[in-house]
């Protein structure tokens, strides 16, 4: 069962070090060499996205602009195009995170959809207004690939937080 | 720190509120990119960054690596006979237009020996391979196998067996980053080879090039060839570009004119770096007179 507000499952609390680890994995499938082929979804922000809604206290802008500025020299983008999608994408979905968890998980990838496609169109505005040219409208397919994504994703990264210490039956975690 | 959408009661404030941190990070975020597209001030950033981000990158390009060695090894013995095959006739050709060119250097030395003329630079150049597409997908970029280890530099021309295709644009140590001709934010000084015309040509997307600042009334024709003029200094003269395909002289005072691009420029697959011009040095300013 997902564990929503709405369900009685209790977590673990996050080790911080888990998140950071995952959004370094992200990183690295993000550098992976794909050449142009659209629809593939992007990594840091989907990662980046589930974080700052599960725990927004923890991550928010701060990390978004770090990992942007990473994403942009990994891959030889403008320096910030990144970082201010991903700035603006963890501040939605900080704000978005008391409500979206009341939801199921699709639902929930329902809500990040819009954040992310917002996201592109930050890095297409920047660019465009730059000169660059319109790489046409399957670049939009990365966002809804991301929020496919979004179910599998969040029982992988919330796996280690259902580890109980130790196993009672009578206990909701 | 606070909550976006949640006001903390004043004694619990730890922070600025979310939307004024918003506000500054973006305000960042713009400034470097107005730094970055405009002014180009951030190569040492980025070069301090890609020391976290490189041992990233080499990790991720092994899966690609694998897939690619092991489509090449079993890639059929047949293919490989008729390529083999293939290039051996094309060797026999150039074999003998290169002892034709050799002779014919030779002369044009002699000859501009005979004129007093400057010599001819001489160039070294790179063989590489392109690796895969940049992943940027609003620019025209490919990542080469060689970098600054190799001899690479940033703004070298790169050519292919037809022709220019690009230039490179950033080095690592063992990759180098393409901007390839077609790409909108790259050009390069041409002239006509049939009456000396000279213009830049400019990418337009779409695979196809334009050559701008050439005046409506000067004799250019479709078929023309256009090849490097090397006024840049850093293009060596005289490497094939582009033929000019569609000419239209309505519009205004220039011409506009749309070329197609000689070189194989998204296709290719082994390409050459060719070495900045080697001038001569300068020759050393004269001692002052007196001293400071």
């Amino acid at each position: 069962m997902h564990p929503t507000n709405r369900s009685s499952r209790i977590l673990q609390p996050v080790k911080l070090w888990f998140v950071y680890l995952s959004l370094f994995a992200a990183l690295g499938l993000e550098y992976i060499p794909t050449g142009r082929t659209p629809g593939l979804p992007d990594w840091v922000a989907l990662v980046l996205a589930f974080w700052c809604v599960r725990e927004p206290l923890a991550i928010g802008m701060g990390a978004g602009f770090a990992f942007g500025l990473l994403v942009d020299v990994g891959l030889g983008a403008a320096m910030g195009q990144h970082a201010l999608a991903y700035v603006v994408l963890a501040y939605l979905a900080n704000a978005l995170a008391r409500r979206v968890l009341w939801f199921p998980a699709w639902q929930q990838a329902l809500h990040v959809l819009p954040l992310l496609l917002l996201a592109q169109a930050i890095m297409m505005l920047v660019r465009l207004l730059a000169g660059a040219e319109f790489p046409g409208w399957s670049y939009f397919l990365s966002s809804f690939s991301s929020a496919l994504l979004w179910t599998p994703l969040s029982f992988l990264l919330l796996l280690p937080q259902y580890q109980p210490d130790e196993r009672d039956d009578n206990r909701p975690i | 720190m606070s909550l976006v959408g949640h006001q903390p009661p004043p004694i619990f404030r730890r922070g600025p509120a979310p939307l004024a941190r918003l506000f500054v990070f973006v305000a960042l975020c713009l400034a470097l990119l107005v730094a970055d597209l405009r002014f180009r001030y951030l190569e040492v950033l980025r070069n301090a960054l890609s020391v976290v981000t490189y041992p990233l990158q080499m990790a991720a390009s092994t899966p690609a690596d694998v897939v690619r060695n092991a489509s090449r090894y079993f890639g059929t013995l047949v293919d490989v006979q008729l390529e083999n095959a293939d290039l051996r006739r094309h060797q026999l050709g150039a074999g003998e237009r290169l002892l034709r060119f050799e002779q014919l250097e030779q002369e044009n030395q002699h000859l501009r020996e005979l004129l007093q003329m400057s010599q001819r630079v001489q160039t070294k150049s790179i063989a590489a391979d392109i690796l895969y597409n940049a992943p940027d997908p609003f620019a025209r970029k490919v990542i080469l196998d060689r970098g600054t280890q190799q001899g690479v530099e940033a703004g070298l021309a790169v050519v292919d067996a037809n022709g220019v295709i690009g230039q490179v644009t950033r080095v690592h140590p063992v990759q180098s980053e393409v901007t390839l001709l077609t790409d909108r934010n790259q050009s390069i000084p041409v002239s006509v080879v049939r009456n000396g015309v000279r213009g830049v040509l400019y990418g337009v997307g779409r695979g196809m090039l334009e050559m701008r600042h050439v005046l409506a009334e000067v004799d250019i024709q479709p078929g023309d060839r256009l090849v490097t003029s090397g006024l840049d200094g850093i293009f060596v003269p005289g490497l094939p570009v582009a033929t000019v395909t569609r000419v239209d002289r309505d519009q205004d005072a220039f011409a506009r004119i749309e070329c197609e691009p000689l070189a194989a420029i998204e296709r290719s697959v082994q390409v050459l770096v060719i070495g900045r011009a080697a001038y001569p040095p300068p020759p050393p300013p004269p001692e002052p007179a007196g001293g400071r």
